[in-house]
């Protein structure tokens, strides 16, 4: 039970990493930028790969008319993300500690995990959300409008995952040392939730053989 | 049919193998030296890099051409000493202080002897400086920006030729002169030349951290004609060595009277000698006027400052300091090997080189066996400082350098050819030809402790028939040698631009990552810096009227300008507010009498524009920045003088 407690509180406290380190990374190449321009996304914020991406991506966004990546501020998300991550590293390390008093199981870890995968999806979907509006909301004034071959105009929507090719730049959008981080931490407490499982059987079991003999 | 498959497959497998072992083949052959074929030696891929960079002068263009070795490709030249149309250097407010002299402004000049920085002896790759051989002057540019920085002026000087070649800790940039002239300068006959007139050493110190040049102290010397110079290294570290011709002192028909006397000298200085002599009060302050011309990287602006006075040695007064070493034949080049130990004297007159040995020179002083004195100069016995001979077999030996295997690798411009020799036996063990009549030539780090002997780099004056013919005017031919391999072999030829004469090697690796690619807008502190479109205006202050205007992909801010009169003089202080690497912005008005402007990202440059006449004149973008590049463009509405139209300027109304 005492391994399972462990991983518990390590698990939560890898999601600490998002601090540090992107959640996201989108990366934009082009015959014109052999190195590309790219933009890490944290869940305080966007940043630039290099120094100037950021300025360098709204200023060939402009001219299909896109709108300016969005600073912190400017997004709900980068006020909310941070808070929430926070309250699930406390709530899981919580839940970890109280495991050695023997006061919460593994169900409460599975519980965690659950509700740490939840929030993820929405994240995800929300994150998505934004991707298509920042890549279709476009400034009907644009410099630059191209259709597709069915004549509805085109849009900009980077990939969520994977790569996608936009007009002259190759897009490639990956999770990044943040994400991995909480991926990590995700699954170790899903290792506790099972060694915690298992150990609670293995006691029933024994408990069952006790009661027997008695 | 299976077997036949089988077969079929097998076949195929046994060609593979044939293939493969054929393909083996031909990647050993081009390993070894002699059988590889000279396409694939100087062939660099699209995409790949150079594995050298050279440096090379411009002679009479005043300027500096950056090539890529072995591929020959040109990247760049890098504007010096002369006005510049291209990117507005000398042209724009900001850089014509860099072209200031003691003349006025001086918009050309003759470009020879590039080097490269150097710590203990070895290229360091932080600046290269160059001589201006016309109105005398030394260039620092920095090699970071690839932009020259400063520009000090030489004074008592004329004919700056035996410059500008650094100390082994790049403690000083030396500049020496060709032409000895009446020092401080007078009204007095030609002919009273001798005796009277003078030649002047100078010696420019170099702050370690910036770069700053100072004339720390200028040797008086006699008035024959100082060629070329070099300094002495490793164990020869504190002396520094230049040719003379003329010591006949003759003013006139030089030609033959200068070619008199058998044997010149190599003037041997020990400048640590000099220094310490200065540092201890000694010397002679003597008025003069030379500017010094700083370009500040953060305001992107140059100042000129002229400098009233210099500190002046007689070499009398230094006992042991200078002396002169006997060489024949009115030597020209005059080059140092990688351990300092010889002195190489390259008599153009003779068929022969002269070497001198730092040891035994050491030796003669000490035993001070002296052969007689010029202007109470002690003059060394030819024989005690003598290292050796090399009977080459060539004619006009003129410039030496040095691949750090022990072999030296000389020109001869007579009879156009490279020789190689080694040092100690002094005997040739190659000769190859060039086309036609070498100049100098380069091995990148050739002139320091530690050469990269891979390639020759020759430098012609005549081309002839090399290329395809443009007219009577011809640009230089350069051919490359491979030395790898023990021997020369000629493996590539390629036209130069100006006249190079000296360059300057170095690995691609020293430099290409600290190639700087943007100007930090934040950085920007050019008083007339718009650093946000929003910062744009037009300001008024009698007939100057001041443009504070903007530039990003693809518009000016602002496009539109009014209020303007004839007889103004307008000033467009354009900024560049791009970060992003490579992405210039050009500005050009119709009528400009100075040139277009070249801004690169972050920079601010200013052109002057005085409108003569009446109308809505335009001005536009030349750099083909963006897909809207065509669009880049704004008017200037010009009123009469006596309009009472208000200033007024918009973007987008």
């Amino acid at each position: 039970m005492k391994k399972a407690n462990v991983l518990m509180i390590i698990g939560p406290l890898l999601l600490l990493g998002l601090f540090a380190f992107p959640l996201w990374n989108i990366m934009l190449g082009a015959p014109q930028y052999p190195e590309p321009l790219g933009m890490n996304i944290h869940i305080t914020g966007i940043e630039g790969a290099s120094e100037f991406d950021l300025q360098n991506i709204d200023g060939l966004n402009h001219y299909i008319g896109m709108k300016t990546i969005p600073k912190p501020g400017e997004m709900w998300e980068f006020d909310i993300f941070p808070k929430v991550i926070i309250g699930m590293v406390v709530l899981g390390v919580l839940i970890g500690l109280l495991g050695f008093y023997g006061k919460v199981g593994y169900k409460w870890f599975l519980g965690w995990f659950l509700l740490m995968s939840v929030l993820g999806v929405v994240g995800m979907y929300d994150f998505n959300e934004w991707l298509t509006d920042y890549g279709s909301n476009l400034d009907p004034h644009a410099i630059i409008k191209v259709t597709n071959a069915d004549g509805t105009p085109m849009t900009y929507k980077p990939p969520l995952l994977g790569y996608q090719k936009m007009l002259n730049f190759d897009v490639t959008s990956l999770p990044s040392i943040g994400a991995y981080m909480m991926f990590v931490g995700m699954t170790l407490t899903l290792v506790a939730a099972y060694m915690g499982w298992k150990s609670n059987k293995s006691m029933l079991k024994q408990e069952s053989k006790k009661a027997v003999t008695a | 049919m299976k077997k036949y498959t089988y077969l079929v497959l097998g076949l195929l497998g046994f060609t593979a193998l044939l293939t493969s072992c054929g393909n083996g083949n031909q990647g050993k052959s081009s390993s070894g030296a002699l059988n590889s074929s000279n396409a694939e030696k100087v062939y660099v891929a699209p995409g790949e890099h150079d594995e050298f960079y050279a440096f090379m002068s411009g002679g009479y263009s005043g300027n500096l051409t950056v090539y890529g070795l072995p591929s020959g490709r040109m990247f760049k030249e890098i504007p010096v000493f002369s006005q510049f149309a291209t990117s507005g250097y000398g042209y724009s407010e900001e850089t014509k202080p860099m072209l200031n002299t003691s003349f006025g402004f001086v918009p050309w000049d003759d470009s020879h002897h590039p080097d490269i920085s150097q710590t203990n002896g070895e290229l360091d790759g932080r600046w290269i400086f160059i001589n201006g051989n016309n109105t005398p002057r030394i260039a620092r540019i920095s090699l970071t920006t690839f932009e020259t920085e400063e520009i000090i002026e030489v004074p008592n000087s004329a004919g700056n030729h035996s410059s500008s070649f650094i100390t082994e800790n790049t403690e000083y940039v030396v500049a020496g002169t060709r032409f000895s002239v009446p020092v401080p300068q007078r009204d007095m006959p030609i002919n009273e030349y001798k005796g009277n007139f003078k030649g002047a050493l100078s010696f420019i110190s170099v702050d370690p951290e910036h770069g700053h040049m100072d004339l720390k102290f200028q040797i008086i010397m006699p008035g024959f004609n100082y060629d070329l110079s070099h300094p002495g290294r490793g164990k020869s570290h504190g002396w520094f060595f230049f040719t003379t011709y003329n010591t006949e002192e003759a003013n006139s028909l030089m030609e033959v009277n200068s070619s008199q006397n058998d044997k010149d000298f190599i003037a041997a200085i020990n400048w640590k000698a000099i220094e310490e002599y200065v540092n201890n009060g000694g010397g002679t302050k003597m008025p003069a006027n030379y500017a010094h011309n700083v370009y500040d990287e953060s305001t992107h602006t140059a100042t000129s400052t002229m400098k009233k006075e210099v500190l002046t040695v007689n070499p009398l007064d230094v006992p042991g300091a200078v002396f002169f070493l006997p060489t024949p034949k009115s030597p020209h080049g005059c080059d140092v090997d990688p351990s300092g130990e010889y002195i190489i004297g390259n008599g153009k007159l003779s068929a022969d080189l002269t070497v001198h040995s730092f040891d035994k020179m050491i030796a003669a002083i000490e035993g001070k066996k002296f052969d007689g004195e010029a202007y109470g100069i002690p003059i060394l016995k030819f024989e005690d400082v003598l290292a050796g001979t090399v009977k080459s077999g060539g004619l006009g030996p003129l410039h030496t350098e040095f691949d750090g295997e022990g072999n030296a690798y000389t020109t001869f411009f007579i009879s156009s050819e490279v020789v190689m020799w080694k040092l100690g036996t002094w005997e040739v063990i190659d000769r190859k030809p060039t086309y036609y009549s070498v100049g100098h030539l380069m091995i990148p780090g050739g002139n320091s402790r530690k050469p990269f002997g891979k390639y020759v780099v020759a430098m012609n004056k005549i081309t002839k028939d090399r290329y395809l013919p443009t007219g009577p005017e011809l640009e230089h031919s350069a051919q490359l040698y491979d030395i790898s391999g023990g021997k020369m072999e000629l493996i590539y030829d390629f036209p130069t631009h100006g006249e190079p004469h000296y360059a300057a090697g170095i690995p691609a690796e020293l430099l290409a990552p600290k190639s700087q690619k943007i100007y930090k807008l934040a950085d920007n502190k050019h008083p007339y810096a718009t650093l946000g479109a929003a910062d744009s205006k037009v300001v008024r202050d009698g007939k100057d009227v001041h443009i504070y205007m903007s530039t990003i992909r693809s518009h000016f801010t602002p496009d539109n300008i009014e209020g303007i009169k004839v007889g103004d003089k307008v000033y467009f202080h354009v900024t560049n507010q791009e970060q992003d690497f490579d992405v210039p912005h050009g500005f050009a008005v119709i009528g400009a009498n100075t040139s277009e402007l070249l801004i690169m990202p972050g920079q601010t440059k200013t052109i002057v524009w005085e409108p003569k006449q009446v109308g809505v004149w335009p001005f536009y973008c030349t750099d083909f920045c963006s897909a809207l590049h065509q669009e880049m463009q704004g008017y200037v509405r010009v009123s009469p003088a006596s309009s009472n139209l208000e200033l007024s300027w918009s973007l987008g109304e």
